[in-house]
């Protein structure tokens, strides 16, 4: 059965499937500062990863350099196969499969949001601009917001505005999906709805990178979370480990400030 | 700033108000001598504005304007042949289905250049001195412009044509102007008046405007040869004036293109402003494209649009938007610098006036003819802002 967002769901064990992202010993720096030291980490087909760690520990960054926004300068990504490397064509076949969702939506504000969903499926993926549309709309179905294909980002609620931005990445029919604190710039009232899509992806198979600072959804949907500080992974496991039984000092400080 | 717009919105709200509702008396009362300050600076602007006025009218209605009046068609086509006058008709005639068209199938911005191009020739047409040939024809340019705006109204396939034909006008007058050996030759060399001052302006506005974005984008490129090429070209044209350039390109344009080529003064003048203007349209749109947030551009990357698409969809369209009213503002100095090339002896708009001027049997006439001169220049430089302010609103209505 065709997953509501066209994922393919699969249905071995987590630890039976084969690896979609993998970085080894990936360091980085801005100028002096080091910001990315020794990481590794990898992804399963599937899985939900959610990276915690205090302000300025890098988890941006890192998520950044999976789709290339940002340079690294040591070590090794490999995201769907493909080896990430300068060479232009490797980062855009790259891009094509991950999706990313910023904290501020970055939706193109001149033009409607049914422009803004199909623009990257007509001319990267080159579908017909009717097929592109289509399934556009399928997708603002999804998100809950099908009436407002018509209007411009600027007459949307930010709720609203980062459902889009999900539709946007989806469209492109993305097999890896990276969220940077996609709910910090909303409302309270509108961090619900924009959870409860990230959810129902999660359910429906896709895999994905979230960086939040959403305790309930880290518990409740994540198959893993690593716990980034001062550049580095120093703690990793499943919700109930990192929560219930935390191993490093770190972490317990981090969690303690947070919950 | 947001106080200050507050501030003047309640005075006007005010205005509008007292003028409707508390009757004139009171709204003089309340806004012109509501104390002694304010009772003795009506008094003065009230004096001076008299004055001014006074001495306007009194010289508008005591001055010769047969100087005009004969010389009419000089200031407006230079010494163009009468025998081939058909041919600016022509081209006005094309000009003139285009703006109707354009008007009928666009509105909004369109319809107040069209309206504003159709006030102009109904002026011209109630004129006193204006020969009957050539009202009949305005007269006819109007009645075109109207049926034509139905025409386009009704036909919305049009659209695509339409476009093709202004992409062509330029080329297309160029070419009905000079002959081509088409038609009987008329050399550039005696084209002038107001026609070249529109020749040379849209020109330059039109070719400087690609150029200008072809340096704005180089001087962001990260390849070192063609990002200095252009920092130097911008920062070097932007540091000479116009006359230099202008003195520049009558001297040293020959001298790149060898002794084999001829090229007119005219052309060597419409490249020189070219050139000019497009450094700093350059800048203009550079300050547009630095005025993006990098959200945008990192938004369009992570969808995995490469850097063209990135640029024609993504980030050129918002940044040229956020531009526009720099850019006429720009269009309207180049529209204004023109007349610097009377300077290099071409006989422009103002060239033309300067010559009648010369000529003895006009002596004493120079206030006559430069009111004028600048009156037709104040004409076109409001109609450009104008139409600009209404560019604005109507690209500020569908988004934010
Ligand atoms: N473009 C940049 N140039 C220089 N330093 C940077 C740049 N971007 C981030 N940094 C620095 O790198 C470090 C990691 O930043 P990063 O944004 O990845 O942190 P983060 O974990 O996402 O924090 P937050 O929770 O505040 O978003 C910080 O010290 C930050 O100041
Ligand atoms: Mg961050």
């Amino acid at each position: 059965m065709e997953s509501v967002f066209a994922v393919e769901k699969l249905t071995t064990p987590l630890e039976e499937r084969e690896d979609i992202v993998t970085v080894k010993g990936l360091n980085k720096w801005f100028g002096d500062l080091h910001v990315l030291k020794n990481v590794n980490l990898s992804v399963k087909q599937g899985e939900v990863v959610v990276v915690l760690g205090p302000s300025g520990s890098g988890k941006s960054t890192f998520i950044r350099t999976l789709n290339a926004l940002e340079e690294f300068q040591d070590g090794k990504i490999i995201v769907d196969g493909i080896n990430l490397t300068n060479d232009l064509r490797n980062i855009e076949e790259i891009r094509k499969e991950t999706g990313m969702v910023f904290q501020s939506f970055n939706l193109f504000p001149h033009m409607t949001i049914l422009k803004n969903i199909s623009l990257a499926p007509i001319w990267v993926r080159k579908w017909k601009k009717q097929k592109a549309e289509q399934i556009a709309l399928e997708l603002l179905e999804r998100v809950g917001i099908p009436e407002q294909a018509n209007k411009y980002p600027g007459q949307l609620s930010g709720g609203q505005q980062q459902r889009v931005a999900i539709a946007r990445a989806l469209a492109m029919r993305p097999k890896i999906m990276l969220f940077d604190e996609p709910t910090s710039a909303l409302d309270p009232e509108m961090v619900k709805e924009v959870l409860d899509v990230m959810k129902r992806l999660a359910e429906s198979g896709m895999t994905m990178l979230v960086v939040t600072h959403e305790m309930g959804f880290a518990r409740q949907v994540a198959d893993r979370i690593v716990l980034f500080d001062h550049g580095e992974i120093i703690e990793s496991g499943s919700p109930e480990q990192i929560f219930d039984n935390p191993q490093h000092e770190r972490t317990k400080l981090f969690l303690a400030q947070i919950l | 700033m947001e106080e200050m717009k507050l501030e003047a919105n309640k005075e006007l709200n005010i205005l509008k108000r007292s003028s409707s509702q508390i009757g004139s008396l009171q709204w003089l009362k309340k806004n012109l001598f509501s104390s002694w300050s304010n009772v003795l600076l009506t008094i003065i602007s009230a004096v001076v504005t008299g004055y001014i006025l006074f001495n306007t009218f009194q010289f508008i209605f005591t001055a010769d304007w047969s100087v005009i009046a004969v010389n009419f068609r000089l200031l407006m086509i230079g010494q163009f042949p009468v025998a081939e006058i058909w041919r600016v008709w022509t081209i006005l005639g094309v000009l003139t289905v285009l703006l109707g068209l354009s008007w009928g199938l666009w509105k909004g911005s369109m319809a107040h250049v069209a309206v504003s191009i159709g006030a102009i020739m109904l002026i011209m047409v109630a004129m006193p001195f204006i020969q009957m040939s050539t009202r009949l024809i305005l007269g006819g340019n109007i009645v075109l412009l109207l049926l034509t705006f139905f025409i386009g109204t009704k036909l919305p396939k049009l659209k695509i044509p339409v476009i093709a034909v202004w992409l062509l006008y330029i080329p297309l007058t160029i070419f009905i102007l000079n002959g081509f050996g088409v038609l009987a030759p008329v050399s550039s060399n005696i084209w002038g008046g107001f026609l070249l001052t529109l020749l040379i302006a849209s020109v330059a506005i039109v070719i400087s405007f690609p150029i200008g974005l072809l340096l704005a984008l180089g001087r962001r490129s990260s390849l070192p040869v063609i990002k200095y090429f252009c920092v130097i070209y911008i920062e070097f044209i932007r540091g000479i004036p116009l006359i230099t350039v202008l003195f520049i390109g009558q001297l040293m344009i020959p001298l790149f293109l060898g002794s084999g080529v001829e090229i007119s003064n005219v052309l060597r003048a419409m490249i020189g402003m070219t050139l000019f203007s497009a450094a700093y349209l350059a800048e203009n749109i550079r300050g547009g494209l630095q005025s993006l947030p990098r959200g945008q551009y990192e938004a369009a990357q992570a969808l995995g649009l490469n850097k063209t698409y990135m640029m024609t969809f993504v980030i050129l369209p918002q940044a040229i938007r956020a531009v526009i009213p720099a850019c006429v503002g720009q269009f309207i100095s180049i529209f204004k610098d023109t007349s610097l090339v009377a300077i290099v002896s071409l006989t422009d708009l103002l060239g033309m006036g300067q010559k009648l001027v010369a000529n003895p049997e006009f002596l004493g006439k120079q206030m006559e003819v430069f009111v004028f001169v600048g009156f037709v220049y104040f004409i076109f430089c409001y109609l450009m802002s104008h139409v600009s302010r209404r560019l604005e609103v109507s690209l500020g209505a569908g988004h934010r």
